[in-house]
């Protein structure tokens, strides 16, 4: 479905509120008198989360976070503009669900420093103990997959972003652990998956020798 | 090579907490009142002394910068605007400064931001980076209830602020004016210029845009002075210390500071763990980030890592984000794919960019296979250079940069590979 179809689709609530009008309130006191029109994506994702928390509209099975059209509406009334200003940014950036999506939205980069790593062995992992494609959902609403390119974690390639989270440093088997864990309900720790610290050389730091041993790393 | 004594990220891989008490303990927010009673003239011209350029990838000189601001405030505010929005494949080194030193980048925006006279600084982060954010939020609470922002930052008399504002996955706020309209609320398309944005940019407001590495390395500097930052380095335009983030084919990638101007091979090798398979087995490396045109293993043998070294070789340092590919590495597909990169990127607002980008990738898609003419080849070479310098900002010509780098050094294996899928077509 193209982006701008999403809008049609048919599943749209009538009416969206902000549960936390504190939350709202404080996104709108980020930014000068008279620019709410700034508040427009931080208030995009506040509905997308609580989209994710409060959970499924009428019929739908379980899943995550998306932005309906009703919410768009209102946060164009919050921000005092024109609904088409809401439409358009939130057409425009790819991190804004105009559709339901899964519980856990899995997103491979495949750019290509992970596909120098292996992205597609990644792909494939995903694809295998999942049933599905790329861009689509699984049928109990729990997972959908997408490619994406590049999150900038690319010394840790290959990676993926499910939800919040970065997993990264991945394998084939790996992937499938994760994905086994995430099927209970058990989300995995984040991070590098082969036991490294952060983005340090894996066999130890290279440079700040003193800090190393202080921390009792090297 | 660099010694610690001299690295400025001495939090690099979070060996200690990043928060405010272990941050101080490293050195963060000392005396930082003391540099801004110094005036914003002295700060500026530390600045220009230390021979600092942007490291977001154009490499343009920080203290010059900062000196188009007006030097009166007159009828509008002025912003600091920090580029947090890292996306340029190959490029992860923002990230490990937010989550592991938050502080040296708010105590920088403060100076910085005084600097230009500056109440108010916005970090756009990249909307992935949730993790990082909120390790930035909470240094910024932690400043604020420190006295470290507000009314009186750091006891220093200037009064300021700093708020996050996160992206939501556009590789193109990363540009500087499509970032600024991103900020107000708008579809993240680039801005004509002038007027430059340090006389209208923010909300119209005269703003300066600094990438986090920019900003984060400026309490070191003013600590430390100008002419330690200038004394390190290959010369005096290619100054001071420098975040490489190393990826693709090495035994053991990692984002590392080291010295401008460290030899390719030996940042690599002694940082890297060395090529896969060894330095022979080493095809090409992309040097700063997917823009820049790829460097063969015979100049990857003796490249310094610096802005003019890399530039005369073709190429640039851009971010410093180095992807190495080995001798196993379909570079023709490696390219192709970040093609793709760029036709997914492209904000739609300039025809040769829009239209440019998906032919790029749909002809290049074809060479993968070979499924191509050789002449098609100085075709392709023609187009890119028909979007090159063709479009209001630079991703146009980001996209035009990698197919070019190939055929400058590669051509041979396109060639060869449209010959072979003749040949097999044929037999078939």
């Amino acid at each position: 479905m193209k982006k701008s179809d999403a809008l049609k689709a048919p599943f749209q609530p009538e009416n969206f509120e902000f549960s936390d009008e504190s939350a709202v309130a404080e996104i709108i006191s980020r930014y000068p008198q008279g620019r709410q029109q700034s508040a427009i994506m931080p208030l995009l994702d506040l509905a997308q989360r609580q989209v994710a928390e409060t959970g499924p509209f009428g019929d739908l099975p379980i899943g995550g976070g998306w932005i309906p059209r009703a919410a768009m509406d209102k946060i164009a009334e919050i921000c005092g503009v024109a609904p088409m200003k809401v439409y358009e940014v939130a057409t425009f950036y790819s991190m804004y669900n105009l559709e339901p999506v899964g519980k856990y939205l899995m997103q491979i980069c495949t750019t290509t420093p992970c596909w120098l790593c292996n992205s597609d062995a990644i792909v494939k992992a995903c694809k295998d103990t999942l049933g599905i494609n790329i861009g689509e959902t699984t049928q109990d609403g729990y997972f959908t997959l997408m490619e994406v390119e590049c999150l900038g974690a690319c010394t840790n390639a290959p990676m993926i972003q499910m939800n919040d989270l970065f997993y990264e440093d991945l394998t084939y088997d790996k992937m499938v652990e994760i994905l086994q864990a995430l099927q209970k309900d058990e989300i995995p720790p984040h991070g590098p998956q082969n036991g490294r610290r952060a983005a340090m050389a894996l066999n130890g730091p290279t440079s700040l020798e003193e800090q190393a041993k202080k921390a009792g790393v090297a | 090579m660099l010694q610690d004594k001299d690295r400025i990220y001495t939090n690099l891989y979070g060996f200690e907490s990043p928060f405010l008490e272990a941050a101080k303990k490293r050195g963060d927010w000392d005396g930082t009142a003391a540099l801004i009673k110094k005036g914003r003239d002295w700060i500026i011209e530390e600045m220009k002394k230390s021979g600092l350029r942007g490291r977001g990838g154009a490499g343009f000189p920080t203290g010059l910068k900062w000196s188009f601001m007006p030097k009166e405030v007159i009828d509008r505010p002025h912003y600091l605007v920090i580029n947090a929005d890292e996306s340029e494949p190959g490029t992860c080194k923002d990230r490990e400064i937010m989550r592991h030193d938050p502080h040296k980048l708010i105590e920088g925006a403060l100076l910085a931001g005084f600097a230009m006279q500056a109440h108010h600084a916005y970090i756009y982060i990249r909307g992935e980076f949730v993790h990082e954010g909120s390790e930035v939020v909470r240094a910024i609470e932690e400043a604020r209830e420190a006295g470290l922002l507000g009314k009186n930052a750091a006891g220093s008399g200037w009064e300021f602020d700093v708020t996050l504002h996160r992206g939501a996955g556009a590789y193109i706020c990363g540009e500087e004016t499509a970032l600024l309209e991103s900020l107000e609320g708008k579809k993240g398309q680039p801005r004509n210029k002038p007027p430059f944005p340090a006389m209208a940019g923010l909300y119209s407001c005269p703003t300066t845009i600094n990438n986090v590495e920019t900003i984060a390395s400026v309490p070191e500097i003013l600590k430390r002075g100008g002419d330690w930052f200038a004394g390190l380095g290959s010369d005096e335009k290619n100054t001071g210390t420098k975040l490489f983030c190393i990826s693709g084919h090495v035994n053991s990638p990692c984002v590392v500071e080291e010295e401008m101007g460290v030899p390719m091979k030996e940042l690599i090798e002694k940082h890297a763990g060395g090529v896969r398979g060894g330095w022979d087995n080493l095809k090409a490396v992309i040097p700063g980030g997917s823009s820049c045109p790829l460097l063969p293993k015979e100049i990857c043998d003796t490249i310094p890592m610096d802005f003019d070294a890399l530039r005369e070789a073709g190429s640039g340092l851009g971010t410093a984000g180095l992807i190495v590919m080995d001798q196993s590495t379909d570079i023709i597909y490696a390219i192709a794919r970040l093609s793709q990169f760029y036709m997914h990127e492209s904000c739609g607002q300039c025809t040769p960019c829009r239209e440019g980008t998906g032919w790029l990738w749909r002809v290049m898609t074809r060479m993968v296979k070979g499924d191509a003419d050789i002449e098609e080849i100085d075709m392709l070479l023609d187009v890119t250079k028909e979007i090159e310098g063709h479009t209001i900002c630079a991703l146009g010509d980001a996209a035009a940069w990698p197919i070019q780098g190939l055929m400058r050094h590669f051509r041979h294996e396109v060639e060869e590979r449209i010959l072979a899928y003749r040949k097999q077509a044929k037999a078939a």
